[in-house]
């Protein structure tokens, strides 16, 4: 209905138009939810609790102390940790960090061109998988000189990826089948089919295992990494950290600076006035989930070639398929903004680890972390009503998410 | 320039639309029948055994030729796929009757039973109870997520009301030792996912499929953590819920093959016949149902007749997530018995795909759950006689059978027309 | 009974579309309320219905203030519409329709359809109906479907029954069918508020007329005004419009437009073989009332119809069959007729809606890469050239005015080497002052030996542009006569009436 226009730009605006601040306050929000999570699970805690009332700084100093444990933990283990001897090995998470959020970056940054054309790409797992697979599989069956191996082996995964997102894109411009549906069932058929060569002789398994894993990449085709480059430390960090920063400029560009990118961005604001300008809208859907599906395989191809260089399972995607829809929206898909929120994530992820190990808190709590951002970031009224904020201007330009389902 | 008048002409015209899918689909699959009994004909005998121990009729095992059986069922195939393709050419419908496909996909199984077991023995009784445990869960999240849909709310988070239903369930069946306190909490676990589904996506008008995606990673984590910071540390205490007992339906119970598949079930089984069936019919015949399926479908029209459509889709998928909810309490207090990490394990999505292939249609969802259910099932026995076919292409089965659903290659799907999207006004 | 609407106003933002409205209507009478598209009508109808909280003003029934908070609320007290978009679920039968919100039930909250159908045959019968309680709705053609319309409301006890533009989907026979249907309901006591803005169902059925213009009443006719006055009342303009121009100059024929016609989703011939040419250096105007086909028929010149028959050839090329991207580059500049929904992209700057048409190449993108000098150039100097009020050239061009949207849509279709100008309402809602600059420059174009369409519903623009006027008539060319042709004739011809009948 036309007369409903007016209410629902204004609630369209409020949502799009979220600025920093609510996003800050949405990370300091959902910290205090894990933070909340560790002090009722704590054991000390609970011990203290039951004396409560006979003496109560207890059971605040041991809530204190679950609390500064975890986030002290969560810093040394994400950014740097000072109690370690020499350089190297205090910036290691640092660089740990960069290295959990390359991938993410990549497929955020995937899931972020989809959105700005108006399409949910949820199939990020699945064009990793694929792409994955791919990249594996030219690693170690073809022989090529470092660095074209490496080269060819990105590529090829990229170009995988793009194919199995470029599905979901030719189902939606040919038969209008809503891209959400389409991308979540391909993610199981990648997942089983991946699954099936790993364990297939002669397809992906390692000749001589009976396991599902992948042989090890060519020394030729694995990303090097920092310390190759330094020649001290154990550094993980890899050569993929450096393409995903290129990427992020790349897609910048394409969405900022490019024809191309100028389209799917008409695509995605205003559909209708697109197609009268004379812009083909179902071919921006088709190459909008092909170069989402691309990006996703980039991710893909850093996991095999950078992180997981000895032989890979079907679970290679680790997630970051997910992940990568709550970095974009994290990062309210802006390039940089995901690039933001990709290394938000990778220093959540690390420093979850060492907050596993150090303090017994699990990695699970990372996931409510991240979770509780986004639901948060994606309504901004509800956290202004938390802080008692005033609603924002109108008309902050900021990127839609895209339309809801319609089959 | 010439002037023009009279009256308009105004023709409406009826094209004749003849659909081609069904019978090009069907001569694909005779084909693949044929090939199986001409081409890679297997030789032997294969085997359906049609008894379980206890049962009080035992029937003897079927045993039948493999070679000639598969390639006298493959011919019946192709004359079903020729009478097929003539129906669209001469038939008054111009299309495939339902009944036809329904009788072709029933063959074609056989078919290819017949052919994968050659040799072997396939417990017929076994793999419908089988398939029945695995699609249980799958049927009420189904249900859920039609009611959900029918009312316009796109339901991604059906993994997470799952999850959390199996959780809760676990949990509280454990402490209070009630499974049936459990199941009370599963559904609370439900209901709440699907309150904050609501709130997100009515109240704050976040779409629906976002909101969706988080709460499965909100939900994945918070069990996650729970499980390890406390059902793990005591076990027994938080993670031994007593499963709900098997209670055999007297009389009904006996009967061979269907009285152990269908009547030899716990209480949540034969709950989940309760709910489709209360489902299907509160939707298509009480007042509640005629009107969630309007605000799902024209939510101006059913604003105009004075029905509330935010309050009508809030309290609905508060509802389906009860629904679901239930689902995940049959892992807990039925099938596993305890809570594991991510348990359900993308059972939320085949759920999904169920409601998509069974066209938004109770009873249809839940043959489609079903369906479902026995696939992977036979994908797991299929592993266990050692089946020439790869494991994983059965297990993709649902997921592939969905794409092409969507696409309009199977039959015509179509969702409530308003699904997803939020009902705003001045 | 009796309905009394007293100083109704109703605004949204800066817009009011009901400014102090007064309304009577008594039970056995139909009460027209003629007014064009946008002129407030449907906003006053979804007042009474609930579906809007009116500013000021109150709503009386025999004297008796109401309070309607929502549809429920009116339809207790009587009051039953016939939406323009019909508010039926396609997929649900007949009975289930006229029941939802109002279910008869029986124990348990089952629904009791053979209440429901008894019903919906009792009512059908009354009227003279045929209709079937258990046929889907979304199988019934239009004229049926607004059947069901109608028997909901009486199911409903209606007394006061609004038909807010009935007609605008109905085929010439079944506007007829329904004219009859609104007399017996008259008849039987009814009272009837029937909105529209055609000229000759007002004639036919109305008891009373109120015409409504720009949110305001004009003045009451009586049913026996002529056509001439009625349209005159109704699309007349406070402010005389006036064009400066020379006689045109006309070239050879550059559009030829040959048995066209559009058929629509529901295969209804919505344009109807018509057969027009427009040479260069010429401005023809399409007149005719909103809804006779003039939107489909510039649409079908775009490519933006899915279903067009006959050929249209620009400057000897055909262009039915192609996309509007190769429409726009074979040369044709588009002033679409809903400017928010297909003439800019809200979100978009000025600078970014300038080049919206010309994303695939020169001048703004090379190699890929947009030129953003360029684009900037070129938004300064099309700003400074057509008068933009803006701050700048990265205003979000859904902050502009109407009429300075309009010009960024103009300036945009006219900064390029045009061989055809269709420009589709090119002054709705749009400020005076923008409306004459607006013309000025189709007029310009036209000098510069381009042929263009001008389509209007407002007949003070067509005789201010035209050379030559085209008037369309439920999907066909009524005739073609002179731009000076006196008004009440082109009054009348938008009523359906043929030249030669009205003498020139």
């Amino acid at each position: 209905m036309t007369q409903d226009t007016p209410r629902s730009h204004r609630i369209l605006r409020e949502i799009s138009g979220g600025n920093a601040v609510v996003s800050v306050l949405a990370i300091g929000l959902a910290l205090l939810v894990g933070s909340v999570l560790i002090v009722l699970t704590d054991p000390e805690v609970q011990a203290a609790s039951g004396y409560l009332f006979a003496r109560p700084a207890d059971a605040v100093l041991a809530a204190g102390d679950a609390i500064g444990g975890a986030c002290s933990a969560l810093f040394q283990g994400a950014v740097f940790n000072g109690t370690r001897v020499g350089w190297a090995n205090q910036i290691k998470p640092l660089t740990e960090t960069l290295t959990l959020a390359t991938p993410l970056i990549a497929a955020g940054l995937g899931v972020s061109v989809a959105f700005r054309s108006g399409l949910f790409n949820i199939g990020g797992r699945g064009q990793m998988l694929v792409a994955a697979a791919a990249a594996g599989w030219i690693s170690w069956s073809f022989p090529m000189p470092y660095p074209l191996h490496m080269l060819v082996c990105v590529l090829g995964a990229v170009a995988c990826g793009a194919l199995w997102g470029g599905v979901a894109g030719v189902l939606k411009a040919r038969t209008g089948a809503h891209e959400v549906i389409v991308t979540i069932m391909l993610n199981y058929v990648a997942f089983y089919l991946v699954s099936f060569l790993l364990r297939t002789p002669g397809a992906l398994q390692a000749p001589g295992s009976n396991g599902p894993k992948s042989p090890a990449a060519l020394d030729t085709a694995v990303m090097p990494t920092l310390s190759d480059l330094l020649g001290i430390g154990s550094f993980r960090l890899h050569a993929g950290f450096v393409l995903v920063v290129a990427a992020t400029s790349l897609v910048w560009w394409v969405l900022n600076r490019s024809g191309l990118g100028f389209r799917f961005r008409a695509v995605g604001e205003n559909p209708d006035a697109a197609r009268v300008a004379g812009i083909e809208v179902r071919r921006v859907y088709l190459v909008a989930m092909m170069m989402s599906g691309g990006l996703a395989g980039l991710a893909g191809a850093s996991q095999v070639l950078g992180t997981t260089t000895t032989g890979f399972g079907s679970g290679i995607d680790a997630g970051i398929g997910f992940d990568a829809i709550t970095v974009a929206l994290l990062g309210r898909s802006r390039p940089w903004g995901v690039f933001a929120g990709g290394l938000l994530f990778g220093a959540l992820k690390t420093g979850g680890y060492a907050m596993q190990a150090a303090q017994t808190v699990p990695i699970d709590l990372i996931l409510v972390v991240q979770a509780v951002i986004v639901l948060l970031i994606a309504a901004p009224p509800l956290v202004r009503a938390v802080f008692r904020l005033p609603a924002p201007a109108a008309g902050a330009r900021l990127p839609r998410t895209p339309k809801a389902v319609t089959r | 320039m010439s002037s023009v008048s009279g009256t308009a002409t105004v023709s409406a015209r009826t094209a004749v639309s003849r659909s081609w899918k069904a019978p090009i689909a069907l001569y694909a699959f005779a084909v693949i029948a044929l090939v199986l009994g001409f081409a890679v004909a297997r030789t032997g005998t294969s085997t359906f055994g049609l008894t379980t121990p206890g049962d009080l009729v035992a029937l003897a095992p079927l045993a039948v030729p493999t070679g000639g059986t598969v390639a006298a069922l493959a011919l019946v195939l192709a004359g079903l796929a020729v009478a097929a393709h003539a129906l669209v050419l001469f038939g008054a419908g111009r299309r495939v009757p339902r009944r036809l496909v329904a009788v072709f996909a029933i063959v074609f199984l056989v078919a290819f039973l017949t052919w994968a077991s050659a040799g072997r023995t396939i417990p017929v009784t076994g793999l419908l109870i089988g398939g029945l445990a695995l699609g249980t869960p799958l049927v009420f999240g189904a249900l859920g997520g039609v009611i959900g849909e029918r009312a316009g709310v796109v339901n991604v988070a059906l993994e997470g009301q799952l999850l959390l239903g199996a959780f809760s369930a676990a949990v509280v069946g454990s402490v209070t030792g009630q499974p049936v306190l459990g199941l009370v909490a599963a559904m609370a676990g439900g209901v709440l996912v699907a309150l904050i589904l609501a709130t997100f996506a009515i109240r704050y008008v976040v779409d629906q499929v976002i909101v969706g995606i988080v709460l499965n990673v909100l939900v994945t984590g918070l069990t996650g953590f729970l499980y390890v910071k406390v059902l793990k540390s005591d076990a027994d205490l938080f993670n031994a819920p007593d499963r709900f007992p098997v209670l055999p339906v007297p009389g009904l119970s006996a009967i061979p093959i269907v009285g152990p598949v269908l009547f030899r079930q716990t209480i949540i089984v034969y709950l989940m016949y309760v709910a489709a069936f209360a489902v299907w019919f509160g939707l298509f015949r009480t007042r509640w149902g005629l009107r969630v399926r309007a605000v799902g479908e024209h939510p101006t029209a059913a604003d105009t007749v004075g029905i509330d459509v935010n309050r009508t889709r809030f309290w609905n998928v508060a509802l389906a997530g009860a629904i679901a909810g239930v689902g995940g309490a049959y892992f807990t207090l039925d099938s596993v018995g305890a809570f594991t990490k991510e348990m359900t394990n993308g059972m939320g999505f085949i759920a999904l795909a169920a409601v998509i292939f069974g066209r938004w249609h109770p009873i249809r969802a839940t043959f489609a759950a079903l369906l479902f259910g026995f696939a992977t099932n036979l994908q797991s026995m299929l592993g266990i006689i050692g089946s020439p076919v790869p494991s994983e292409f059965m297990l993709m089965l649902p997921y592939v059978i969905t794409v092409f659903a969507v696409a309009g290659l199977v039959g015509r799907s179509r969702a409530p027309a308003a699904g997803g999207k939020p009902y705003l006004k001045s | 009974m009796k309905l009394e609407l007293r100083g109704i106003t109703k605004r949204f933002g800066s817009l009011t579309a009901n400014d102090h409205i007064d309304l009577v209507v008594r039970s056995g009478e139909i009460h027209c309320l003629l007014g064009e598209n946008g002129a407030g009508k449907s906003t006053l109808m979804n007042v009474l219905y609930g579906l809007y909280q009116a500013d000021e003003g109150e709503i009386l029934l025999d004297g008796v203030v109401q309070r309607f908070s929502g549809p429920r609320d009116a339809m207790n007290a009587g009051i039953g519409m016939v939406h323009q978009h019909f508010m039926l679920i396609p997929v649900f039968t007949v009975a289930e329709n006229v029941m939802l919100g109002n279910e008869p039930t029986r124990a348990g909250g089952t629904l009791d359809l053979d209440t429901a159908r008894a019903r919906v045959r009792e009512i059908s019968e009354r009227f003279g109906f045929d209709l079937d309680p258990d046929a889907l709705v979304g199988d019934l053609s239009v004229g049926v479907q607004q059947r069901v319309e109608i028997v909901k409301a009486l199911s409903r006890d209606a007394r006061i029954l609004v038909f807010d533009e009935p007609t605008a989907v109905l085929t010439p026979p079944e506007t007829d069918a329904l004219m009859a249907i609104m007399r017996r309901l008259k008849e039987r006591g009814t009272a009837i508020v029937f909105i529209t803005h055609k000229l000759r169902e007002v004639r036919e059925v109305a008891d009373r007329i109120t015409v409504v213009r720009l949110g305001k009443v004009v003045g009451e006719a009586s049913p026996t005004a002529g056509n001439a006055e009625l349209a005159s009342m109704m699309v007349g303009r406070a402010v005389e419009l006036t064009v400066r121009k020379a006689p045109a100059q006309p070239g050879d024929t550059a559009l030829v437009l040959r048995d066209l016609s559009v058929i629509d989703a529901h295969g209804q011939y919505v344009v109807s073989h018509v057969d027009l040419a427009v040479r260069r250096g010429e401005i023809l105007a399409i007149a005719g009332v909103q809804g006779n086909g003039q939107t489909e028929l510039t649409e079908a010149i775009l490519g933006l119809q899915p279903r067009v028959e006959g050929s249209i050839t620009l400057d000897g090329v055909e262009l039915a069959g192609r996309t509007p991207r190769q429409v726009l580059d074979a040369g044709v500049g588009f002033v679409p007729e809903d400017r928010a929904r297909d003439g800019f992209v809200a979100e978009f700057t000025i600078a970014e809606n300038l080049m919206l048409d010309r994303s695939y190449g020169a001048p703004f993108v090379r190699a890929g890469a947009l030129q953003l000098d360029t684009i900037e150039t070129f938004a300064r100097a099309a700003i400074t050239e057509f008068d933009i009020r803006a701050q700048g050239t990265g205003t979000n061009v859904g902050r502009l005015s109407g009429g300075n949207q309009q010009k960024v849509v103009l300036a945009r279709e006219l900064n390029r080497e045009l061989r055809l100008l269709v420009a589709a309402q090119p002054t709705r809602g749009v400020d005076v002052g923008s409306i004459e600059f607006i013309h000025q420059r189709i007029v310009r174009t036209r000098d510069a030996g381009v042929p263009v369409i001008v389509v209007s519903t407002e007949l003070d623009e067509v005789v201010a542009l035209a050379d030559r006027i085209a008037v369309m008539y439920r999907g066909e060319i009524v005739g073609v006569v002179p731009g000076d042709s006196p008004r009440d004739v082109l009054g009348l011809m938008m009523a359906g009436a043929a030249p030669q009948a009205v003498a020139i």
